[in-house]
């Protein structure tokens, strides 16, 4: 009984060092996006949209196009037609043909290598980040994020999801406005209705999550059955402890 | 059928005879295993040691592994891990077990030690017991720290760089002190390329060597149990303690059991939640190590975060190195700061239990606030938990000397 006590203090402490972690962001509440990788058409339309809008100037040059077309479904052949422009080996990794000397006049930064993207900045972001894009004539692209202030990137979407401006940036007592989501507004619409945009949105959110560990598609299903097997094991040692402990006392 | 069989074991024994003749082999195997007598009456908190050793076979099997496909090159590091994460086969497998192993570590030590606070095990005779484990914490801090620059991201960078620039508040010859652990004026390919050499042989090698003196200190001295009674005082005709039993089977067995439980929670963070929220793997280390980006938000790997704290608490920056090492090293001193004549908790006075209680609180306090940005009401809250963590040290002289402890039974108990 007492041991049962302690331990039940022990599960306590360290269930007490994880919820610790959730609190660790810092900055603005970001939207919250929930990730599914199990739906294999909407990472397949997340690569799409990664390859045609993304890969131009970012490079993913971890990741390997055939290893992408093996574990979302996609064939050679699909692939080299509709996925890859630089390149028609599958083998290759996905690199760009802009030089980093070019991208930094263009931007006044390099644009930097998506593979891991999602591992760093995390899903939440990524769907705020590509939701939060608005209208600011003092930036060099003429547009400004409310997520990632001041960032070199051009609103690539703004054909699908239109024109987003703040509508306002100081309060009636004339004190400093911190600017949220709810102050955003559509001003002129897009090729896409908010709710397809949200879900080209989500589809390449599911895709680069996917893209910053591959192995995540097939990781939890091993994971069951290494828990299976440990169970199960766990019993016959603590029976053949059992066994032997029985001389004892 | 049975002739054949008993020809086999005739040979087998035929061989162990003839290494036995050459070699100690059944005299080893009888005072580290089957005639090594451990007390009966062992609980939860034994099974730390052992897994202890589980974990540094973990570490040191799937870091040759890593090593294979690892290049320790400030251009190649961050991508070559990468790499291992895709392209090798079962290469993420490999890596998440290395990186877990590596908080699994400080998990198992910090009970493992905890366990010693809680039964006296630090005391005499264990003396130098307690001084070789504490050799081994102090080693496996500085692999840890070694290993966590290799994958080459930007907290590996920044880390590396915060905790050397430490060393360079010595007076006199700290900054030479840092620029010759770097071999650079600022963390770079030539201290990456040391880190690594520290990290996959001059470190583990000390640690196997303090591994075989820790378990040969053990078994010298014999183990130490839960209620602080020495099985060697009550000894039958033959000399064998009435309240030990022999390690292997007994203990193996219970081991056994126990490093099954362990994989079970192990392989749940390695499947499921290989960073563990950001914990033992942490975000920013997934962007490339860059000199010239310092991130908003610097803080070591949780292990380390409660002597960060003390480090962090102190406004004085050589004040705040000296406590910080201070908070590290101390419990070097134990087994002569304890001056009470019980081992076991179960037989001490009020005194110790509040203490420990209130050094446990303190220190998992303080490995929180190490995470967190500082603020002022942070800062007060650290150095009040410094205060308490010191405390109980050096006043231990005092609060134990004056406990009102109870009588030790002279057997061990059940449970």
């Amino acid at each position: 009984m007492k041991g049962y006590k302690r331990l039940h203090n022990l599960v306590f402490i360290l269930s007490m060092m994880v919820s610790v972690s959730v609190s660790a962001a810092g900055g603005a509440k970001l939207m919250h996006m929930e990730v599914d990788l199990s739906n294999q058409t909407s990472l397949q339309r997340g690569a799409k949209t990664f390859v045609n809008y993304c890969l131009s100037c970012h490079s993913a040059a971890f990741m390997r196009y055939n290893r992408m077309g093996k574990d979302l479904g996609i064939s050679e052949d699909v692939l080299k037609k509709n996925f890859m422009f630089g390149t028609d080996k599958v083998g290759d990794t996905m690199k760009i043909a802009m030089r980093e000397s070019d991208a930094d006049r263009f931007f006044g930064v390099t644009p930097p290598d998506l593979s891991v993207i999602a591992r760093s900045r995390g899903a939440d972001w990524l769907y705020s980040y590509f939701k939060t894009f608005y209208v600011d004539e003092s930036r060099p692209f003429g547009v400004n994020n409310l997520t990632f202030k001041d960032v070199g990137m051009p609103h690539v979407f703004w054909q699908l999801q239109g024109v987003q401006r703040l509508t306002e940036t100081d309060s009636h007592d004339g004190a400093h406005h911190i600017p949220t989501y709810e102050d955003l507004e559509l001003i002129s619409h897009g090729t896409q209705t908010e709710d397809e945009y949200d879900q080209t949105v989500r589809d390449l959110v599911n895709f680069l999550v996917y893209l910053g560990e591959p192995i995540k598609l097939k990781r939890t299903k091993i994971g069951v059955w290494v828990m299976l097997y440990l169970f199960v094991f766990m019993i016959i040692t603590y029976l053949l402890k059992k066994e032997y402990w029985r001389d004892i006392h | 059928m049975a002739d054949i069989e008993k020809q086999v074991i005739n040979g087998l024994i035929g061989l162990r005879d003839w290494v036995d003749a050459r070699f100690p082999l059944m005299k080893t195997w009888n005072e580290h295993l089957a005639k090594y007598y451990a007390p009966k009456n062992f609980n939860f908190w034994y099974f730390f040691g052992s897994l202890a050793l589980l974990v540094l076979v973990i570490q040191i099997l799937t870091g040759i592994w890593l090593t294979m496909n690892y290049k320790p090159s400030a251009d190649d590091a961050f991508a070559s891990v990468e790499y291992i994460m895709r392209d090798v086969s079962w290469g993420w497998f490999i890596r998440y077990m290395h990186s877990t192993g590596a908080s699994a570590f400080f998990v198992v030590i910090f009970l493992h030690m905890f366990r010693t606070l809680l039964y006296g095990s630090y005391k005499k005779p264990r003396e130098l017991l307690w001084l070789s484990g504490m050799a081994l914490y102090l080693v496996i801090m500085g692999e840890a720290f070694f290993g966590y620059l290799l994958p080459w991201g930007q907290m590996s960078y920044w880390g590396a760089k915060v905790i050397i620039s430490l060393f360079g508040a010595i007076p006199l010859i700290g900054p030479d002190l840092a620029e010759w652990i770097r071999g650079d004026f600022v963390v770079s390919d030539v201290t990456l390329n040391r880190f690594f050499s520290l990290h996959v042989i001059a470190f583990p090698l000390v640690i196997l060597g303090l591994v075989g003196f820790h378990i040969f200190a053990l078994h010298e001295v014999g183990s130490n149990n839960p209620d602080g009674v020495e099985i060697k005082k009550n000894k039958n005709a033959e000399g064998i303690p009435l309240d030990g039993i022999p390690f292997h089977p007994y203990y193996t067995v219970k081991d056994i059991f126990g490093a099954v439980v362990f994989l079970i929670f192990f392989f749940a963070v390695v499947f499921f939640t290989p960073e563990m929220g950001g914990y033992f793997l942490e975000h920013a280390n997934f962007t490339p190590a860059d000199p010239f980006t310092t991130p908003a938000h610097i803080a070591p790997v949780w292990y380390f975060t409660p002597f960060y704290a003390i480090l962090r608490a102190i406004p004085d920056k050589l004040g705040g190195v000296v406590a910080m090492g201070l908070a590290v090293n101390i419990f070097l001193l134990l087994p002569w700061l304890d001056r009470s004549p019980v081992k076991s908790i179960r037989y001490r006075g009020m005194n110790y239990r509040i203490a420990l209680t209130a050094f446990v609180i303190s220190f998992v306090s303080l490995g929180w606030l190490g995470m967190q940005g500082v603020t002022p009401l942070y800062t007060w809250l650290a150095r009040f938990f410094s205060v308490v963590y010191f405390s109980f040290f050096f006043l231990m002289p005092f609060y134990t000397a004056m406990d009102n402890d109870k009588a030790v039974p002279d057997r061990v108990t059940d449970k």
